[in-house]
């Protein structure tokens, strides 16, 4: 089974149908397994109990950044292999990235309230990430604007490749610019600098929010073939309709004229 | 070469007679910074001090408004399909295309700073670090908008989605426009860190508009 397998779109739906309830499964057990670690997590020395946003906050900003990512290669997908349903990927991940995205600004600013004294700042990373979050809306609004699902999803797969760039810039605004944001601790030269009690429950909410997220891809791209079907059926219809009324024109004045004799 | 060439001397050209409306932009641009006095009050101290934000946003906006004709025109009179067909690269040719718009439409707002600069209460100083670094960030803006304009004629759709699309793209050069000027007149910081930045982001916006702009048109023209 390769990528070009996938390339029909009612063998994805038939695999993604065996596949999604074990994915949604084992969403879940893990998403459980990690709440549960991160709920009785020790308090930080420092932060006290506002420490365990973190398992939060953490997993939805890398998740907003690797939406995106995927969506960048959904978008070569479209334009270099024309994979045919590289472009359901890409359309199907754009609400979900802008949701994480929005939950990290919002779990974020709920965090820097207490820590920082501040629901906002002018900061890089913040600064960074809601440009993520403009553009998410922007392509979201570029799918909207136009009808024809193949020329918006060219349109759309330039542009996500171009706002790709952004990736890298709030990956490393912390370490470029020296501002509020702490700097990585977790993925860095030299090992993590978090303490075992948090990495383990941050790596497992980390997983269960990747897993969320391929759950509820599968799930919007099945949607969105199934919209495209209904779509296409209705237009076939309406060209139906719109081709018998083109024959039957005579046969329905005959009528008319019987319906007014019979008045 | 010599193409290319006549593709930018007919594009300025185009853009400078009657009905280009490369000059509607510095008309813009002076109209919006005459605004600015109205709605923050007319305190010279206050001006002066948002002086180069105010600059910077009025350039962003002009050169964003005059954008979306950069392709529309060619392709409502057929001329884009000849330059699409045409044996030059097409990345070459949309390069082309973005540095005659820039010579008409860009070039133009930098010479008005000065007189602008009057009106805001600016010295000498403040109103040259602003023209300056309009002029390394203005290419910026008229290469990234490029992709805009591109995406705007392939979709048949201009105005307010290609705002929304190309403002994000531009915050970074606002960003590093702003700190640099402000660097000269108020900052403690050096004028050179964001200068040079401002500058790389022009030169990668140099080189990745026209790739990006090219590819939209030829997967999106039909």
């Amino acid at each position: 089974m390769t990528l070009i397998d996938l390339a029909n779109p009612t063998r994805f739906l038939a695999l993604s149908a065996r596949v999604l309830p074990w994915l949604a499964a084992a969403t879940v057990i893990l998403l459980t397994i990690g709440l549960y670690q991160s709920a009785y997590a020790p308090d930080d020395y420092q932060q006290g109990a506002t420490v365990k946003i973190m398992f939060i906050h953490v997993p939805n900003a890398w998740l907003s950044m690797f939406v995106w990512g995927v969506m960048s290669i959904a978008s070569l997908g479209t334009l270099v292999w024309r994979h045919p349903l590289a472009d359901v990927a890409a359309k199907a991940a754009a609400p979900i990235g802008a949701a994480f995205t929005f939950l990290a600004l919002l779990t974020g600013s709920l965090w820097g309230r207490p820590m920082w004294g501040t629901y906002w700042e002018w900061d890089a990373r913040l600064t960074s990430v809601l440009i993520l979050f403009l553009m998410y809306l922007g392509l979201m609004a570029l799918w909207r604007a136009v009808d024809d699902p193949s020329r918006a999803a060219r349109a759309a797969a330039v542009l996500t490749l171009v706002g790709a760039i952004n990736l890298p810039i709030i990956k490393f605004s912390v370490d470029w610019w020296n501002t509020l944001h702490q700097p990585a601790s977790v993925m860095r030269m030299g090992g993590s600098t978090l303490d075992k009690s948090f990495l383990i429950p941050l790596l497992v909410m980390a997983v269960a929010f990747t897993l969320l997220f391929v759950t509820l891809h599968v799930a919007a791209m099945r949607n969105e073939i199934l919209r495209r079907r209904v779509r296409s059926l209705q237009m076939m219809q309406a060209s139906r309709i719109a081709f018998s009324s083109e024959v039957g024109a005579g046969s329905r004045e005959e009528n008319a004229s019987k319906e007014v004799g019979a008045a | 070469m010599t193409a290319l060439s006549a593709l930018i001397r007919r594009d300025v050209r185009i853009a400078l007679r009657v009905g280009g409306g490369a000059l509607i932009g510095v008309l813009f641009f002076l109209t919006v910074v005459v605004l600015m006095p109205f709605a923050v009050g007319p305190d010279l101290a206050l001006l002066s001090r948002l002086g180069p934000a105010i600059l910077w946003l009025g350039a962003l906006l002009a050169s964003l408004l005059t954008l979306d004709r950069l392709f529309m025109a060619d392709h409502e009179d057929g001329s884009l399909d000849l330059i699409t067909m045409s044996r030059t690269p097409l990345e070459l040719a949309c390069a082309a295309k973005a540095l005659a718009h820039w010579l008409a439409a860009g070039l133009p707002l930098i010479v008005a700073t000065p007189v602008l600069g009057l009106l805001l209460n600016l010295d000498m100083v403040a109103t040259g670090a602003v023209a300056l670094t309009l002029l390394a960030g203005t290419p910026a803006l008229t290469f990234t908008g490029m992709i805009g304009a591109a995406l705007a004629v392939t979709l048949h759709r201009g105005g307010l989605l290609m705002a929304v699309l190309v403002l994000p793209l531009s915050i970074p050069v606002l960003i590093f426009g702003v700190a640099a000027s402000q660097a000269v007149i108020v900052g403690p910081l050096s004028f050179g860190a964001p200068f040079s930045i401002l500058c790389a982001l022009s030169l990668v916006s140099l080189v990745i508009g026209p790739f990006a702009a090219a590819a939209s048109l030829r997967h999106g023209l039909d």
